[in-house]
This record gives C-alpha cells, sequence and structure tokens, in this order.
C-alpha cells in the first residue's frame, strides 16, 4: 500500500472567495491525496507554522492579489528558519509570467496559473514527491 | 535529492521540543516504517506523563470547535497542549479533506499548542497503533497534555477514544445525536459528558435526554467515577472552567497508582492486541499472496466451500502435506 500524499492548501490575502482552491481540494482528495485545509485569509506565519505540524509532503499557497512578491519569499524564509526548508512549494492563482520565473528562481517547485486543468495539478504533484525521493 | 535523517537521529531533537523533528518522527510513525521502530520502542521507554484525553462524538457536534477554546484556556493558565485531530478518509478514494483547523486558527501560531490532522486511511499498520505512537512522541516532547479528536462513528474511532485516560462524549443540540449516540454505543464510554452549543434554546432538551438516560447506574468499585454532565458554549465561552475542573480531577484518578490501575492495563492490553492484531495481518498479507491464488480458483468453480479453504489458507504445512 502506498502512502497518500499530504498536502496544505492555503489561502494567502485578502480576496474573498475560495471556491476555486475548494474544486481543487476536492479533486486532490479524489486523486487519493490526503488534503488539509486552513481556510481564508491566513498569513504566512500561520500557513508556514500549520504545514510545519502537519509535516505535509507539499505546501500549496493560493493568491489572486498580486502579493506573491512578497508573500513567498516569506514564506521560503520562515520554512528554512523552522527547519523545513526541504518541504515543496507550489503556487497557485494569477500572476505575470516574469513573477512566474522569479518564483521558481528562489525556490518555488512550481507554479500552476489559474486555468491550470486539475488532472494536470495532480500529475504535477505527484512528480514532485516523487523527484523529492523518500524523507 | 532531500537527505533522509534516521529516525534514531531525531528522538534528541523531538525531546528538545524542535517542532520540525517532532512532526517528521509523527509522519513516519504514520508511515509504519520499520526503519522507525527502534526510534519508537525508545520514545515509548521514555512517555507515560502525558495526560491523553479523548474527544469523541458524531460529525458537527462542536468537537473541533469545543478543542480549539479548551486549548486557548488551557494555554492562558501556561499549559502547553497537543490535538491530533483524526478524520475518516474517503471509502472510495482513500483520500481526505482535514478541516479540523478552519476551527482552531486562534491557536494558528502559538508555539505552546501543536496540532496535527490524521485521516484514517493516512496510516499503515492500524489506527489505533499510530494514533497511540504519536500521542508517545508528542508526550516526549514535552506537552503535558494530548486531545485526540476522533468521529464517533466506526469502530476503530471509538476504541481509540476508550484507549485516552479521559473520554469525553460530546453531545450537541439539534442532531438527533442523543439516539445516534446510543445506537453507536458511545454514551456509555464516557469519562466526561459535553453538551456543546448551550447558547441554543433546545440545549435544554438534549441535556435533559442525557440526564434521563444516564440516571440509574449501579456503583461498580470502590470509589465508582461518576461521569458529570457539563453543557459548554463555545460561543459564549461558558462551561469550560467546569470543563477543566472535570478533566483535572479525572485525571487525578486516571494516575492514581491504585484507583488508575484498571485502566492503565486496560490501555496497555487494547495496545498490545492491536499491534499484534496488525502484525499478524501483514504478515498473513505478505505470506498469502502466492497461495491464495489455486484456492480462489477453486472457490469460484464452487469446487470447494470458504470456510475449509480459508482453514488451508491459515494452514499451509498442513495442506502441502495432504498434496504430497
Ligand atoms: N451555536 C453554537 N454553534 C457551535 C458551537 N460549537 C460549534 N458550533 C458549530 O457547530 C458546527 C460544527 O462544529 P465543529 O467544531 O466543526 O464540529 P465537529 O465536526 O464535531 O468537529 C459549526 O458550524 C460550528 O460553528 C457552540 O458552542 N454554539
Ligand atoms: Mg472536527
Amino acid at each position: 500500500m502506498t502512502q497518500p500524499i499530504r498536502i496544505l492548501l492555503a489561502k494567502v490575502g485578502l480576496d474573498g472567495h475560495d471556491r476555486g482552491i475548494k474544486v481543487v481540494a476536492r479533486a486532490l482528495r479524489d486523486a487519493g491525496m490526503d488534503v488539509i485545509y486552513t481556510g481564508l485569509h491566513r498569513t504566512p506565519e500561520e500557513v508556514v507554522t500549520a504545514a510545519v505540524q502537519e509535516d505535509v509532503d507539499i505546501l500549496g499557497v493560493s493568491l489572486l492579489s498580486g502579493v506573491q512578491m512578497t508573500v513567498f519569499p516569506k514564506i521560503l524564509k520562515l520554512l528554512a528558519n523552522q527547519g523545513a526548508g526541504d518541504m515543496i512549494v507550489v503556487a497557485g492563482g494569477v500572476m505575470p509570467d516574469e513573477d512566474v520565473a522569479a518564483l521558481k528562481a528562489m525556490g518555488v517547485a512550481e507554479v500552476m496559473l489559474q486555468e491550470t486543468p486539475p488532472q494536470a495539478i495532480i500529475d504535477t504533484l505527484k512528480r514532485l514527491v516523487v523527484e523529492r525521493g523518500p524523507r | 535529492m532531500s537527505h533522509y535523517v534516521p529516525s534514531r537521529d531525531l528522538i534528541a531533537r523531538v525531546a528538545a521540543g524542535e517542532t520540525a523533528a517532532t512532526a517528521r518522527l509523527i509522519t513516519r510513525a504514520e508511515k509504519g516504517l520499520p526503519e522507525a521502530r527502534d526510534a519508537l520502542a525508545e520514545i515509548y521507554k521514555r512517555a507515560g506523563r502525558a495526560h491523553v484525553v479523548g474527544i469523541t462524538g458524531v460529525p458537527g457536534s462542536g468537537k473541533s470547535t469545543l478543542v480549539a477554546v479548551l486549548a486557548g484556556k488551557l494555554r492562558t493558565r501556561g499549559v502547553k497542549v497537543a490535538i491530533v485531530a483524526i478524520d475518516p478518509s474517503s471509502p472510495y478514494s482513500g483520500g481526505a479533506i482535514l478541516g479540523d483547523r478552519v476551527r482552531m486558527t486562534e491557536l494558528a501560531t502559538d508555539p505552546g499548542v501543536y496540532i496535527r490532522s490524521m485521516a484514517t486511511h493516512g496510516v499503515v499498520g492500524g489506527m489505533a497503533r499510530a494514533a497511540l505512537d504519536v500521542v508517545d512522541i508528542l508526550d516526549v516532547a514535552g506537552f503535558p497534555i494530548v486531545i485526540l479528536e476522533t468521529v464517533g462513528v466506526g469502530q476503530d474511532e471509538v476504541d481509540i477514544a476508550r484507549a485516552s485516560h479521559t473520554t469525553i462524549v460530546v453531545s450537541a443540540p439539534g442532531l438527533g445525536d442523543y439516539i445516534q449516540a446510543i445506537k453507536a454505543g458511545i454514551l456509555e464510554i464516557a469519562d466526561i459528558h459535553v453538551v456543546s452549543k448551550c447558547d441554543r434554546s433546545d440545549a435544554n432538551f438534549t441535556l435533559r435526554d442525557l440526564k434521563a438516560s444516564l440516571m440509574p447506574s449501579p456503583a461498580s468499585g470502590p470509589s465508582p467515577w461518576i461521569p458529570p454532565i457539563i453543557g459548554t458554549s463555545a460561543v459564549k465561552h461558558e462551561g469550560f472552567d467546569e470543563l477543566i475542573e472535570a478533566i483535572d480531577r479525572h485525571r487525578a484518578v486516571a494516575f492514581d497508582p491504585d484507583a488508575g490501575n484498571d485502566r492503565r492495563r486496560h490501555i496497555a492490553g487494547f495496545r498490545l492486541l492491536k499491534t499484534a492484531e496488525n502484525l499478524l495481518l501483514d504478515r498473513f498479507a505478505a505470506s498469502v499472496d502466492n497461495r491464495a491464488a489455486p484456492l480462489i480458483a477453486l472457490l469460484a468453480r464452487r469446487e470447494a466451500d470458504p470456510y475449509s479453504l480459508a482453514t488451508e489458507l491459515l494452514e499451509p504445512t498442513n495442506a502441502e502435506d495432504k498434496s504430497r
């Protein structure tokens, strides 16, 4: 029996709806993953604390409010400070191409823009966990 | 890619209260990794101080909300709190959505609180085995109280609640869960009854029904514990001082060298048998692989009956003798 992938999904920022992230959560559950959902309007500190306590394989952070270039550096730094620098971080939402490139350069494993179909998200997440290896 | 830290090397970091190390050892305990076994043996020897409080009740009865407020009150008294929230996995995909943390956001960045979500299919080698290993890790990590939230349906979950020092059963108005709880047989495992959502007017009915159903219980043993019934409101923060007082009183009984002896033996016995049961199942599954196929073929053709074939499957030596 293989172990389910554990992923924490969080919504950071002020934008007020969670329909999209809930659709993703259900798709991941239906693909056999354990999805920890933390609700709306989370701060980077809350998200990182939760992800470290839950020891998830993947931390998925979605944002629509254009704050990605401040939020992700903060998250990566907090993870490293808390001894979890090896956690896979993925981003979701809407952002310009140059931000995608910048996020990947700083250590975000993958950026999935808003129109990414669920199956593509699932395949990407599975690949990232395989590439990481046992932990 | 990432380098693998041996489980043994995590023990000192767990004992020093390091969150990432504690979380990682918990992951390995959940996975039932053979590599982690001797580390967990060491953890077991070091553990035994934490008060384990099981909270159970049907979905929607207000357990997570109650746990959040309870933990907050304990924090104002300076007590560190660990919470393990166990939820059922989807029977179709094996996956799960674990949302208990949404109710606990006020504890989100308090370093004196550790919250872990577990899915029933997310573990290997038995839910009860895994949950109790996780409790020991948190014990060694320095949490004097570990709260286990389980859904009060399903035998496994009820068993886990029973394997706690103190079991709290939550009933709530408006769910019809008073009847459901009786059916599931969980009311009688309570050391403490909570009626949640007492800010609602219909909570009076739940309280009344519960009192009526628990009334005549013949005293057993020299100093019988009589489970109190406590009304709480997480919305109004009412009833929690009384609840903490009851938990403390029951802790004193559970940890008493004499009075708590039966309970500790019951928990140890449960744990031993569950662990053995899971070992047996693992070995059986490993040994059965090749031998089952011909028997399945016989069974499908109705050339032999299930009981005889199952007996043969369990007694390979006899079967081999016969075939000679
Ligand atoms: N009125 C009222 N509602 C509550 C209270 N506690 C929880 N609830 C509500 O009951 C629902 C289920 O709560 P939750 O803690 O998730 O229950 P669980 O499934 O047993 O963990 C939520 O909508 C809560 O807001 C309370 O003290 N009063
Ligand atoms: Mg809950």
